[in-house]
Parts: structure tokens; C-alpha cells; sequence
């Protein structure tokens, strides 16, 4: 029994919210097809011819190239090892009881939150006595570090909806740990995998603080090389805005190929799916 | 559940070993290097105990009593604006009409987008002569302001875009939380009487009050670790008005080259963050099973 008007109001407050949320974002994207001149003009303006010249400029700078490299092996191999190691670790602690497991799920949690403005020091620090600043597997490992607690808390949820009959039923067929974990469950946490994959891509992806110390000239990322821009060249908002559109495109189109399993991720833990 | 030590320890150890060298190893180095004294560059082992004389400096210093007063204000007044707009939107529109779903995925954007891109697109929009804000502003008649350039307009920017990028989570979760809710006890309710702020107030949000105490300690837990669109939009400014804890520690150290007061704020944030952690785990473990804990 509902009133149209009901439901017309509540399309027009969605489409007001959506706009709203939308808002900067356009911006930002309308910016960067916008001329030096153009971004100059005060106000919201959509009538303008779009120039590719910042994107042009931007890309073709000799060191563009490289930073997309940088934070591409850095988002996918972090991704990859994060997932892989993740995985691993919420099988065992869902499905196998041992000394030290209650201190290491409770560890693992208390990482999740750690502030990165915290570890930068020491990280800092530890990675130059490693010899491991300045190169992207230092990066790597840190990203991987910070984000196998997010991945294995939501993994480990996953974990638990398998129905155990199942992987009893292959382990009395003759089926090692192994198989059982590569064969059964692995299939079925796949949802649980693409979530974990997008927030692990994403904060890699867009680090910034600790990219900024523990980088150079040539192991600099994307979001760094965003940030140093605006010192370097100032206000140049059609340049800055079309790095800004290339830095925040891959994000947005995960989300919007998996919303689901974004918001799953996001209400993880707290809803129960 | 299995109980075979060996097999769980090879599940688990590679992870283990990889959280524990680079993330809790120097989560312990951070608390530790506040009771040294030492310079960037030079070799650790020439580093010299310097007992609580760090946190006495640090503690002593009004800089640092600032940044933890402006992160307070600014947790206190997102986080709570962020959770009143997001409770009473998700309210309002969380029927489940057709074409939520891809309303749902329009929230989620602000998100998703690095914080780096984030800071310079607010930056731009707050720009004194051509921003987008003004430009609307003044279409209501109110005059141009210098927003990134005083002190309160500043601090009111860096809450608006936090607002902007966050109020969605709250939107998110409250929503998820409400479709949990059995839609019989709603109806019983309603047929019974009760009037829609009747049911919101007495069964809706006491129902979901759960999520909702995870969701605003989750918040409080973000805002309190907020950086990196600061980093852009103001980089603390003007004057110190914008520098919250995990600013003032990257400047402390990167900047200023004081190590050992850097860890020693750090010791602070980590305190307040770990214990609001030790709270939402208290609200919500996700690792706990029905098998309770061994």
C-alpha cells in the first residue's frame, strides 16, 4: 500500500543525495578537460569545448610513465600476496584449533586500526637498515602487512559460511588439508576474495604517507607524484585535476563493477550478510 | 574444528611472519623510540636512552595539547554530524525500492577516491576566487569567503569534505543494519498503533543498536587517524588551526627531525586508538564463532 508521493519524494531525495556525492567528483573530472583559462572562470560551467591538452601533458611528462608503473606493481603484487597469504591464514584460524590462536586473532585485529602516521617513523627507520627504502619491494611488504588484517577478518567471516560437511565429506574421501582448502574452499569464498581484493588494490593504490618517505625519484607513486605537483608547478587546477581523475579511475570502476562486493566488505563484521 | 597444531601453523604462519616484522615490529619501535634519543640518518646504535624525557618535552609543549584538542573537535563534530545525517537519511530512504541498489553504489564513490584526489579536488573547490563553493554561495548572496585562508573557515573545510566522503558509511551500514530487521515485528507495531517515529524510536533503532555502536566507533577510530586529505587540502593551516595528532607527528619528524617527540605523540595517538579498537572488539569480534573462545 504505498502513496506515489511517497515514492516520488524518495527518488528525488536518492537523486539530490546522489548528486551531492557525485558533486566533487564531476568537478574534479569536468576540470581536467578544461583549459588553463577555463579553470580560471569562477563558477560551475558545463559549456566548454574539452581539451585533452592536460592529459596530454600530464601523460606524456617523462616521469609519468614510470609512476604508473611504480603503483601499478605495487597495487597488483600487494594485492596478489596479500590475498594469497590472507586466504591461507583465515582458513586456519577458522577451521583448526591451536595454541596461540586467541592471541594472534586478537593481535591481528588490534593491527587493523594501527594509524600509518604512527609507523611511518618507525618503518622509516627499520626499512633504511634493511636496505629496503627506496625500492618498491619495501613498499610492498608494507603494504601487505597493513592490509592482511583487514583481508583476513573479512576472509575469515567467508570461511565460516562453508558448511564443514562439506570438507569433512573430501577429507574422509582421502583429501589432504591442502586440497580440501584449494579445491573446496577456495571456490566458495570467491565472493569474500573480489571484496578483499578491491580494499587491498585500493588503499595500496592510494597510499600516500608512507609512499612519500619510503620512496625516491624513480620508486615514487602516483598519489606522491600528485602531491609533490602541487608544490612543484602550483595551481595548475586542469593538470592537477587530470592526475587527480587518473589516480581515483581505477577505484571507481571496481566499485562500480562490484559494488556488492565493496559493500560487503565495508559491512563486514558488524552486519551479518 | 581440526586440532592438528602443524597443518593450522603452516595455514597461518606466512601471514604471521609478515604482520609481525612489518607492522607489529614497528608498532613496538614506535613506542620504544620515544625513550631514545636519536637523529634521522645517523646509526641506530648510536642512539642513547633518553628514559621519559621525550614524553616530558612533548607533554610540555602547547603545540601538542593544540593538535589533540583540534583532532578532538574534529572527531567530535564529523563524526557526529556524520552519523546524524547518515542515521536519518538511510531512515528516511531505506525502503527497498527498486533502483537502491544503484543509488547505493553512487554513495559509495566518495570512498573509494584516493584521498590525494580528494584533497586537491575540495582544494579547488574552496578556492577563494573560483571555486565551485563561493560560486554557490553567492548565488544565495553571501560574499566570497577565503575559506582555506582563516583559521575556523579552514577547520570548518576539512569537516564539510570529511562529511562529504564519510556520511555515506553511516548511510551504508544503517541501511544494511535495518534490512536485518524482521518486518513483522514493524507490522505488529504498526497494526498495534504505532506511529512511524513510535516504531523508529522504540523498535527500528534499538533493534540495530548494535551496528549502530560499532558504526560510530569505527568512525571515531577513522576520524582520529584522518591525514592524508588534511595533508592536501590545508597541510595544517593557516597557523596550526588545521594540524591534527597524525600531521604534527609526520612534521615532528620529517620536518622538525624530533624523533623522539615524534614517537612520543605517537605513543599518545596509539593509546587512544587502540583503546576505542579494544571497544569496538568488545562491540563486535568478527573472529569470535558459535564455538565460543578456546
Amino acid at each position: 500500500m504505498k502513496v506515489p508521493l511517497a515514492g516520488m519524494f524518495r527518488y528525488g531525495a536518492l537523486s539530490i543525495l546522489g548528486v551531492l556525492c557525485i558533486g566533487p567528483i564531476a568537478v574534479m573530472v569536468l576540470t581536467s578537460f578544461k583549459t588553463q583559462a577555463q579553470t580560471f572562470t569562477p563558477g560551475l560551467s558545463f559549456l566548454f569545448v574539452p581539451t585533452l591538452e592536460n592529459y596530454r601533458d600530464v601523460i606524456f611528462d617523462a616521469s609519468f610513465g614510470r609512476y604508473l608503473v611504480n603503483s601499478l606493481i605495487v597495487g597488483v603484487v600487494a594485492t596478489l600476496l596479500t590475498l594469497l597469504l590472507g586466504c591461507m591464514a583465515a582458513y586456519g584460524m577458522a577451521r583448526f584449533s591451536f595454541a596461540g590462536r586467541k592471541t594472534l586473532a586478537y593481535t591481528t585485529l588490534m593491527l587493523r586500526t594501527v594509524p600509518l602516521a604512527v609507523i611511518a617513523v618507525p618503518v622509516f627507520m627499520i626499512w633504511s637498515d634493511w636496505k629496503l627504502t627506496n625500492s618498491l619491494a619495501g613498499l610492498i611488504l608494507l603494504y601487505v602487512a597493513v592490509n592482511l588484517p583487514f583481508t583476513i577478518w573479512v576472509l575469515y567471516g567467508f570461511v565460516l559460511q562453508v558448511p564443514v560437511e562439506l570438507e569433512e565429506a573430501a577429507a574422509i574421501d582421502g583429501c589432504r588439508p591442502w586440497k580440501v582448502f584449494l579445491r573446496i574452499v577456495l571456490p566458495l569464498i570467491r565472493p569474500g576474495l573480489a571484496a578483499a581484493a578491491i580494499f587491498t588494490f585500493r588503499i595500496a593504490w592510494n597510499e600516500f604517507i608512507l609512499a612519500l618517505v619510503l620512496t625516491d625519484r624513480s620508486t615514487r607513486t602516483l598519489p606522491v607524484a600528485a602531491a609533490l605537483y602541487v608544490t612543484d608547478i602550483g595551481v595548475e587546477w586542469g593538470k592537477l585535476m587530470a592526475l587527480a581523475t587518473l589516480i581515483a579511475l581505477p577505484p571507481l570502476l571496481f566499485t562500480f563493477l562490484a559494488a556488492r562486493q565493496v559493500i560487503s566488505g565495508l559491512t563486514a563484521g558488524a552486519v551479518k550478510g | 574444528m581440526n586440532s592438528n597444531t602443524r597443518t593450522a601453523w603452516l595455514f597461518v604462519a606466512p601471514a604471521t611472519i609478515i604482520m609481525v616484522v612489518a607492522c607489529l615490529y614497528p608498532v613496538i619501535s614506535a613506542v620504544r623510540l620515544g625513550f631514545f634519543e636519536w637523529s634521522m640518518g645517523t646509526p641506530w646504535s648510536e642512539a642513547r636512552w633518553s628514559g621519559w624525557t621525550s614524553f616530558q618535552i612533548a607533554f610540555t609543549e602547547p603545540s601538542v595539547w593544540r593538535s589533540l584538542w583540534t583532532t578532538l573537535k574534529f572527531a567530535a563534530v564529523s563524526v557526529s554530524a556524520e552519523m546524524v545525517l547518515g542515521i536519518a537519511l538511510a531512515l528516511a530512504l531505506e525502503a527497498n525500492i527498486r533502483g537502491m541498489a544503484f543509488f547505493r553504489s553512487l554513495f559509495i564513490l566518495p570512498m573509494m577516491v584516493a584521498p590525494i584526489a580528494v584533497g586537491l579536488t575540495w582544494r579547488y573547490l574552496y578556492d577563494a576566487q573560483f571555486g565551485l563553493i563561493n560560486a554557490v554561495l553567492g548565488v544565495f548572496g553571501v560574499a566570497a569567503q577565503a575559506w582555506l585562508a582563516e583559521e575556523s573557515l579552514a577547520f570548518a573545510a576539512i569537516i564539510i569534505a570529511d562529511i562529504w566522503q564519510w556520511t555515506p558509511f553511516v548511510f551504508i551500514m544503517v541501511v544494511a543494519g535495518l534490512s536485518n530487521v524482521d518486518a513483522s515485528v514493524i507490522e505488529a507495531a504498526r497494526i498495534d498503533g504505532a506511529r512511524w517515529w513510535t516504531t523508529t524510536m522504540r523498535i527500528k533503532l534499538p533493534m540495530i543498536a548494535d551496528v549502530l555502536a560499532i558504526t560510530l566507533v569505527m568512525r571515531l577510530i577513522d576520524a582520529f587517524r584522518v591525514l592524508e586529505v588534511i595533508y592536501v587540502l590545508t597541510f595544517g593551516g593557516p597557523g596550526e588551526s588545521t594540524e591534527v595528532l597524525s600531521l604534527h607527528i609526520y612534521k615532528t619528524a620529517f620536518i622538525g627531525q624530533k624523533l623522539g617527540a615524534a614517537s612520543a605523540i605517537s605513543v599518545l595517538l596509539l593509546a587512544v586508538v587502540m583503546a576505542l579498537t579494544w571497544l569496538a572488539l568488545r562491540l563486535s569480534n568478527p573472529l569470535k564463532d558459535s564455538e565460543g573462545d578456546r
